[in-house]
């Protein structure tokens, strides 16, 4: 264990150090290229054995990281924004190969109009991808759920790829102290890559995303969607045992709640939460609510955190379009739903396109959520 | 040599009777033998040799999607040699669509990083696992669906796109053409690719009976008459110097076209000007040879 006080996408690709992928494949994109460049530097001063794929676009990227799995390798990839966007297509086939890529986004408004900076709409639009979607509040977090990724992703049970998402520049470009693990306690942590599912090996001919028709489609589908909710049991266990070797975890994995004691919970994910903390510590009546695990999403687990609540606020960086909310609101509002007592819930779409919320922006949510009717969503602004 | 007795693709498959393509791979995989990973795009014979849960491949194989065959062959190469294996042949090996129209990027991305990947193309000149419609490759004056000869058109009005010569300007070290009527010219430009680490560039013409409107008996026939009459030119770039390797006296372009349906609608001067651009390109290509230019050192 080091502590060191390095910028978040340094510690990224220090920690990709410590993962060892064979190969690493990406296409430079505003605000992921620190960890970019910040791994290619390390490959070229001989600190990083990986094979490093300077590729011509994202299509590219995932495309090269999804052959070089299949052909048996550990890989890492990491996007943003308009990237994730290209990769789409790519995404949905990967998860649908279970090939076990890991991913870093660094979450990024999509245009129009462009704009490099936070929220995250790019990686909640993938959220019916099949990938697993973790978000991260810090970067210790995000150093430490990288190292965790690897872990869930390659589980036997599991087999799905995961993006780890981080808020861009928020995460990516600050500084903060962080404690990166030693290299023989990830290797203890995290043996290598050994798949049998999916190789390409001339000794053992497999055929590896062949074309079905429907009924086996709609059957492979259905083990695909069972995949990805059996895979929030090895997420919370894989978060257990890292909190036990290295005396850090996050919640129980999935969720995590903080001073949630209150009839009041804030629900929120990424960076923000750290913001909401400090609110939930001044102002004493309300509780905070934390989604880590995005995909598959902790149903039972958020009943369980919400039910008694009489207020409910999501604070969410995403909209969807026509829909009027975020994403986030409209799945916590129907997983409450079969509930007989409801808890009120109000959501408020903030900082997109990286508007700064602050801590008296969040007070100013409570304040007006007072005001506001079930079911009611504002715009931060 | 051809292999006559070892057979890597299985019968069974789903291609249309007649179908050119799946001979192109059978020719390859009896050239590259049991050491190769075949990256497939989406197509004719992806969707026709891989239906879940049976296969054709008696060989590693792979399908991502439509445009990223050579990233995917990449990938896989790069892991491979990541993990020490330095002798299995990596292959993109997709249809027009996939290699010279929406996985161009793809492809054009491999040949500048010289990845050490051999890239080949199925051409039948059109997108015919959806139904025949126009590609970059189609060639001029063919009918397709979505250029449909009608009273005020003849059909496709561009002539074909020459990835061959694009791999080329990429600097790789050996492309070449090939036909299906001719397997022995493509297994030994597969043999010698094989050779070369880097990225290499293989064009293989594939007639579609299905799409080009011929009886499927006569798939060789019209392979062979394309290269006869100078529709389809044999030649192989190596090291940046071109060179026919098949140089007949050219029949009429008029003995193909009338073969096929797609080009049943041409009248004599729209068949005129096919004839002069083979005449044009068959000597310019001539001269090419002659001078010994190298393509690679002048680009």
């Amino acid at each position: 264990m080091t502590r060191v006080f390095m910028e978040g996408s340094e510690v990224i690709a220090k920690t990709v150090v410590l993962c060892k992928p064979h190969v690493i494949s990406a296409y430079p994109i505003t605000p992921q290229t620190h960890i970019v460049e910040g791994l290619a530097k390390l490959v070229a001063d001989g600190k990083l054995k990986s094979k490093f794929m300077e590729v011509e676009s994202e299509f590219s990227a995932i495309s090269s990281v999804a052959g070089a799995c299949a052909a048996g390798s550990r890989t890492f990839t990491a996007t943003s924004s308009q990237g994730l966007a290209l990769m789409h297509e790519v995404l949905f086939a990967t998860a649908g190969m279970r090939l076990p890529l890991v991913m870093v986004v660094a979450n990024r408004a999509l245009s129009a109009p462009i704009n490099i900076w936070n929220d995250q709409q790019d990686s909640i639009s993938e959220r019916d991808s099949g990938w697993i979607q973790l978000y991260v509040e810090t970067v210790q977090e995000a150093s430490d759920t990288l190292i965790q990724a690897y872990r869930i992703a390659e589980d036997n049970k599991v087999l799905l790829p995961i993006m780890v998402c981080m808020d861009g520049f928020i995460l990516t470009h600050t500084m903060e102290p962080v404690d990166l693990p030693g290299e023989r306690e990830v290797r203890e942590f995290l043996p290598g890559y050994n798949p049998t599912h999916a190789i390409l090996d001339p000794k053992r001919p497999m055929t590896i995303g062949p074309f079905a028709y429907p009924e086996p489609y709609f059957k492979l589908r259905k083990e695909l969607s069972s995949a990805i909710d059996s895979s929030r049991k090895i997420v919370s266990e894989v978060n257990e045992e890292f909190g036990r070797k290295f005396k850090r975890k996050y919640g129980n994995g999935l969720i995590e709640e903080y001073k949630n004691d209150k009839d009041f919970a804030i629900l929120s994910m990424g960076s923000v939460v750290g913001t909401i903390r400090e609110v939930v510590d001044k102002r004493k009546d309300v509780g905070l609510v934390k989604i880590r695990c995005y995909r598959p999403f902790p149903k039972e687990d958020l009943i369980k955190a919400l039910k008694d609540k009489k207020m409910v606020l999501i604070v969410e960086k995403d909209i969807s379009l026509g829909l009027g909310s975020g994403s986030v609101f409209s799945e916590i509002r129907d997983i409450l739903y079969s509930l007989k007592k409801r808890p009120q819930v109000v959501g408020f779409v903030a900082g997109l396109g990286g508007v700064d919320i602050r801590s008296k922006d969040i007070e100013k949510t409570v304040e007006q959520s007072k005001k506001m009717n079930d079911g009611e969503v504002k715009w931060l602004m | 040599m051809v292999n006559v007795t070892e057979d890597l693709l299985s019968p069974g498959h789903r291609t249309c009777a007649g179908c050119g393509s799946i001979l192109a791979a059978r020719y390859l995989l009896k050239a590259t033998g049991k050491d190769v990973i075949i990256c497939e795009p989406t197509g004719c014979l992806e969707v026709t040799s891989s239906q879940y849960p049976l296969t054709a491949w008696k060989v590693p194989w792979i399908h991502v999607v439509f445009e990223n065959a050579a990233s995917v062959a990449a990938g896989v190469k790069v892991a491979l040699e990541a993990q020490g294996n330095d002798h299995t042949e990596v292959i993109a090996f997709g249809g027009d669509g996939g290699m010279v129209d929406i996985g161009f990027g793809a492809v054009s991305g491999a040949l500048e990083r010289d990845d050490d990947i051999m890239i080949i193309t199925y051409d039948n000149e059109a997108y015919s696992n959806t139904g025949i419609q126009r590609s970059g490759a189609t060639p001029f004056g063919a009918s397709t669906t979505t250029t449909p000869a009608g009273l005020v058109s003849i059909g496709k009005k561009q002539w074909k796109k020459n990835l061959p010569m694009i791999a080329v300007a990429h600097g790789s070290k050996y492309v070449a053409s090939a036909s299906i009527a001719y397997p022995q010219d493509f297994q030994t430009k597969i043999k010698k690719a094989m050779t070369i680490k880097g990225a290499k560039y293989i064009h293989i013409h594939t007639p579609c009976p299905t799409g080009w409107g011929f009886d499927s008996s006569k798939t060789i026939e019209v392979a062979r008459l394309a290269v006869q009459t100078g529709m389809w030119i044999l030649y192989e770039i190596e090291d940046g110097k071109f060179k026919k390797t098949m140089n007949p006296e050219l029949k009429p372009v008029d003995e193909y076209l009338k073969m096929q349906k797609r080009f049943k609608h041409l009248k004599e001067k729209e068949i005129k000007i096919i004839q002069d651009h083979i005449n044009v390109s068959w000597k310019e290509l001539d001269n090419l040879e002659k001078s010994g230019v190298n393509l690679r050192t002048i680009l």
